[in-house]
């Protein structure tokens, strides 16, 4: 009985691990540029498709494919800021929510003609299948791996925030649009580095969930709800709270699972619009 | 101030409209009422997602659930308590703002952009519980029983004519009651926030209080939607009773082509969006996609929508909800 709890904890605990890598990307946008991209799940099921199709025309790895990719994926996040989403700052929360909602729906039905409505996944290789024993308790070493990535990306994204010019500028424009505009930041040039980055983090959220899980054109929606509980749960504009809030997910999401699929999901929410009842300002929010 | 004529002809044309609306079941066939039926029910969700987005600044993409609640409201009531139709139907508008009332008190711990992804956790939460709910048909869902729909007519021409009355009657009084409370002091209040909350604030508008005003003034509307669905689909199910395409995004869409903030744009964006839809029915996802590109095209360029041009071209006030002060002017 203890046995089972516990493996159920370290499986969710890892599961959390690739929720935070959904939510990182959401909690960068909210707490730099402060909106919620509606679209953010169903760019990361983008991604997974792309990395689909280039893994079938290359016969590469995915893991190679989304390396390369890297690069792109911070242009894609560029000209999406610079051109559309720059457009409406300023004007109020209503318009970038149905600009990025609006992106969404295309988003969605967009791969529903191009790739159908089925399920996919990816193959990693025989990584996927390794796992070692510690006591009672199986590990995979995907989902390890993952985990520590997510990890590793939550660290580098905190240093790059915090140690570089060009975070200590992203941070200026976003706590004072106005006063960073006065010494030269202007918000239209920083917000596009602060997206690409964004789109980076989606891209290897991406990458990890096609070899993990399946995936089809019509789960960005429940992508983005579990990323938004992480970023909620953990408080905003705290990177570690948004691992926090993943793993609450992943733990709360795998403890559900033992009834049924829908209560998988039910238990995720149910977690979460507790925690909104007794702290609404996240775990770790940071001023 | 733009002309008279124009105003009285536009609004002379939309009596007729109305009119030949009341006159529906002597002047369509069974397919129009059909579709007419559809029609209300949209516009009645259009006309709440527009006041909440377009005045309390509450952007709901979890209007679905309401919508769900009173179907299932509904067939708790008819089906498994075997209460009268005629009873069922007050008792789902009451049972979806109870519910709306705890849904509220822990969703409003977000505001703007939270509250909107909060308000489709919450719907999420209310088709999951559907799903489990005992002699609901669970996930798959369940049809409303013979008996509960003969009630509205033994000969099916006749349950046609008394949907598309019943519809018809819950947009009106939605349309009706929503232009009452926008041009209440509440409404006032509400204009204010539309055009500037930070100044409506410091003017003395409760934003708070009006907020929740507006969230449950919608919920009974939306539940009343609801039972019209199901009366519609014959019967609950998770998937439909709480579908997120036709009942939320199909009608953020509408709002937002339409204009969002005035009374008129939802309606209009009701009307393209019909005929847009019967235009596009063979093209799949692609209408959606469209409709994707329309309304972001929108937002960029003409954020009152289509209304909203109009109005710049010098349509006027058809349906005004604010108040105008007579102008005397002196001649000397």
């Amino acid at each position: 009985m203890v046995e089972t709890l516990v493996n159920l904890l370290v499986q969710g605990v890892l599961i959390g691990g690739l929720y935070a890598l959904f939510a990182l990307g959401l909690s960068l946008s909210l707490g730099v540029m402060r909106f919620v991209n509606i679209a953010h799940g169903d760019m990361i099921v983008l991604f997974s498709f792309v990395i689909l199709s280039l893994t079938g025309v290359l016969g590469w790895s995915p893991f190679l494919v989304a390396i390369v990719l890297i690069p792109v994926a911070f242009g894609i996040g560029w000209l999406l800021q610079r051109y559309l989403l720059q457009r409406t700052v300023g004007k109020g929360i209503l318009p970038i929510l149905l600009v990025t909602f609006g992106l969404s729906i295309i988003i969605q039905n967009g791969l529903l003609e191009a790739y159908g409505p089925n399920t996919r996944k990816l193959s990693g290789g025989a990584i996927e299948l390794a796992a070692f024993r510690v006591g009672p308790i199986d590990i995979g070493l995907y989902p390890l791996l993952v985990f520590l990535l997510a990890v590793a990306l939550i660290a580098g994204l905190d240093a790059f925030l915090y140690r570089t010019a060009v975070g200590a500028r992203i941070r200026a424009v976003s706590d004072d649009p106005a006063a960073a505009d006065l010494i030269g930041l202007t918000a239209s040039r920083i917000y596009p580095i602060a997206m690409g980055v964004v789109a980076i983090t989606m891209l290897v959220a991406a990458c990890c969930m096609s070899v993990w899980t399946n995936f089809d054109p019509a789960i960005g929606p429940s992508r983005l709800l579990a990323a938004f509980e992480a970023v909620v749960l953990g408080g905003l504009g705290s990177l570690w709270g948004t691992l926090i809030g993943g793993i609450i997910i992943g733990v709360a999401q795998n403890f559900g699972s033992q009834l049924d699929a829908s209560w998988q999901i039910l238990a995720q929410h149910l977690v979460f619009l507790v925690a909104l009842v007794f702290r609404p300002q996240g775990l770790f929010a940071r001023n | 101030m733009t002309s008279k004529p124009l105003l009285l002809g536009v609004r002379a044309i939309l009596a007729l409209a109305v009119l030949a609306c009341l006159a529906g079941p002597w002047l369509f066939d069974a397919n129009s009422l059909t579709v007419l039926t559809e029609f209300f029910i949209v516009v009645t969700l259009a006309l709440m997602w527009n006041l909440l987005a377009g005045y309390a600044d509450i952007i709901s993409v979890g209007q679905q659930g309401f919508v769900g609640v009173g179907a299932y409201a509904f067939f708790g009531f008819t089906a498994l308590a075997h209460l009268s139709v005629w009873a069922a139907v007050p008792l789902a508008a009451l049972t979806t703002l109870a519910v709306a009332v705890p849904v509220m008190a822990v969703i409003f711990r977000l505001r703007t952009a939270y509250l909107a992804v909060g308000t489709w956790v919450a719907a999420d939460v209310l088709m999951l519980i559907a799903g489990k709910l005992p002699g609901f048909g669970g996930g798959s869902g369940t049809s409303v029983p013979i008996p509960v729909i003969k009630q509205f007519g033994a000969r099916l021409g006749d349950r046609i004519d008394v949907f598309y009355a019943m519809a018809l009657g819950l947009a009106l009084i939605a349309f009706v009651a929503t232009w009452m409370l926008l041009r209440s002091r509440v409404g006032l209040g509400l204009t204010a926030m539309r055009d500037n909350e930070e100044a409506a604030g410091s003017a003395g508008v409760d934003l708070v209080r009006t907020r929740i005003l507006c969230f449950l003034w919608t919920a009974p509307f939306l539940g009343l939607a609801g039972v019209m669905t199901a009366l519609e689909k014959l019967r609950v199910a998770p998937s439909a009773s709480f579908n997120i395409t036709d009942w939320t995004i199909d009608v953020i869409f509408i709002v937002v082509i339409g204009g969002i903030g005035s009374l008129e744009g939802p309606i209009l964006g009701a009307i393209l969006f019909f005929v847009l839809r019967q235009q596009l029915a063979d093209f799949g996802a692609w209408y959606l996609i469209l409709l994707g590109l329309i309304s972001i095209g929108v937002i960029l360029f003409e954020p009152r929508g289509f209304w909203g041009a109009c109005r710049r071209w010098g349509a006027p006030d058809i349906l005004p909800v604010g108040h105008e002060a007579e102008a005397h002017v002196l001649k000397r």
